[in-house]
């Protein structure tokens, strides 16, 4: 039943990559915050063929109770992928690899929460992948502070994600599965752009030096994009109805600065 | 508009609520709408969790009754405790006082927060002019951030709501609003209004518009 992986060029003659994206291209990331109504917060991120729904639930009350910090809120993450995420069915018990990302995920997140504000509560965060090609955990996290964010947990920043990988010799950014599989490293970045911060980074495979220099730079780069759009998405859904309301004149004045 | 770690200024200014200082440098801890007084800075937030503030008017839902007490649910991310000698009908040694058939389980109870610092859970009571147990009305539930814009400066946009619509309306500071109107058409022109003002609570001019909007609900009938 194993599914041998078809022999592809990662690069072609042209510098393309499998999805015709150049090397130093990211698949673009479309993301969207408020899609539950019953959690707190709540994220949808689509990146490439990835989808990712993420859903905050609290501050609230911690259950059990032995786990509540007197000083601090504790934040509790979920990674998961759903069964149908995969060309072959995940089963949906959390994998190690699952719990691993879980722990990453949330460490890459918890300098970015003011979380002694709230003490003694849990802030849960659910990252439920329901289509998956690669860079999983970097939309995760990308999206999983915009469902902060939206929860309206008081936060020193956001925080943005993503990959560099070496494919066929060269650095490239933003690997894709297939991608990740057959080439020779991949390096998933998560930093907090406002004050340049590194909360994530892992190696998959391996770099030179020079080959590690060049990708983190274009890595983090790459999350000062994102960053952008982060904001921009926090606040258009808010801008929308001033827009309306207001009318167009006066909301572009206010969206200065 | 603002979104978290976005800079807000740089040099001699206050980080006020909803802020945080970084050095030199003051920036936005959530979204929302940036408010400068003298030179304070702070951020309006359009969503988030309530915290119980002494003195608050909040909405609860009865969930368990103690030895002494009952434990309310007012929506924040701690319970809190509504203690017996807290309200009225239950006065003196008296014997055993069965609590249930002073506020039961599932019971909603408008209260006052009494205490509280984050390090225990709120103390509320249910003894003053306008606490107690609710016995009917419309629940409407917002976000805890816009409920002052739903009271407006000085209780204006609550009491043009009332008068405009006729209803009752009594809000928790806790995003619970309670809605008691003569026919279902006052309390449903009021629900309608206070849905208005919690979508557009970042908008300019609302209090207009919320008065454009129940002049012309008049006029239709």
């Amino acid at each position: 039943m194993n599914r041998q992986e078809e022999p592809v060029e990662l690069i072609n003659e042209n510098g393309l990559r499998i999805d015709g994206r150049r090397l130093d291209e990211f698949r673009p990331i479309k993301m969207k915050v408020g899609v539950l109504d019953k959690a707190d917060g709540s994220a949808y991120v689509e990146q490439g063929k990835n989808r990712i729904l993420i859903a905050v639930y609290g501050p609230r009350e911690a259950h059990p109770k032995h786990i509540a910090l007197p000083h601090r809120a504790v934040l509790r993450c979920r990674y998961h992928m759903a069964p149908f995420s995969t060309p072959e069915r995940k089963s949906p018990a959390p994998s190690r690899r699952e719990q691993e990302l879980s722990k990453v995920i949330r460490e890459a997140l918890e300098p970015a929460v003011l979380s002694e504000y709230y003490p003694r509560t849990t802030i849960d965060l659910f990252i439920e992948v329901l289509q998956s090609d690669g860079g999983t955990r970097c939309a995760g996290i990308t999206g999983a502070s915009l469902a902060l964010a939206d929860a309206g947990i008081p936060m020193r920043g956001l925080v943005a994600a993503t990959a560099v990988g070496k494919i066929a010799g060269q650095i490239a950014l933003d690997l894709s599965d297939a991608e990740d599989k057959q080439g020779e490293a991949d390096m998933p970045v998560a930093i907090m752009p406002k004050s340049n911060v590194v909360t994530l980074i892992q190696m998959d495979g391996g770099l030179t030096h020079e080959e590690f220099e060049r990708g983190f730079d274009i890595a983090v780069k790459t999350c000062h994009t994102i960053h952008e759009q982060q904001k921009a998405v926090l606040k258009e859904r808010y801008l929308a109805i001033k827009e309306e309301v207001e009318g167009k004149s006066e909301s572009t004045k206010g969206e200065e600065e | 508009m603002v979104a978290p770690g976005e800079i807000l200024a740089e040099g001699r200014y206050l980080s006020g609520e909803n802020t945080h200082r970084e050095g030199e440098r003051v920036y936005s801890s959530r979204v929302g709408v940036v408010e400068i007084v003298g030179d304070r800075l702070g951020v309006i937030p359009l969503k988030g969790p309530y915290i119980p503030h002494v003195g608050d008017v909040v909405v609860g839902r009865v969930v368990d009754i103690a030895m002494s007490g009952w434990i309310v649910d007012i929506d924040a991310p701690y319970p809190a405790l509504l203690p017996a000698s807290e309200t009225f009908g239950h006065r003196g040694p008296r014997g055993r006082v069965d609590l249930s058939r002073i506020f039961n389980i599932g019971d909603l109870v408008v209260s006052e927060v009494l205490a509280f610092d984050r390090t225990r859970d709120p103390l509320i009571t249910a003894k003053g002019p306008g606490l107690g147990k609710i016995a009917s009305a419309r629940i409407i539930q917002l976000s805890p951030t816009k409920v002052p814009r739903l009271i407006g400066r000085k209780g204006s946009m609550i009491s043009l709501l009332k008068k405009g619509t006729g209803a009752n309306i009594i809000v928790g500071q806790n995003g619970i609003v309670l809605v008691s109107g003569k026919s279902p058409d006052s309390e449903n022109a009021a629900i309608r209004a206070i849905r208005m003002v919690e979508r557009e609570a970042h908008t300019r001019g609302l209090t207009d518009r919320i008065q454009a909007m129940l002049r012309t609900r008049i006029r239709g009938e």
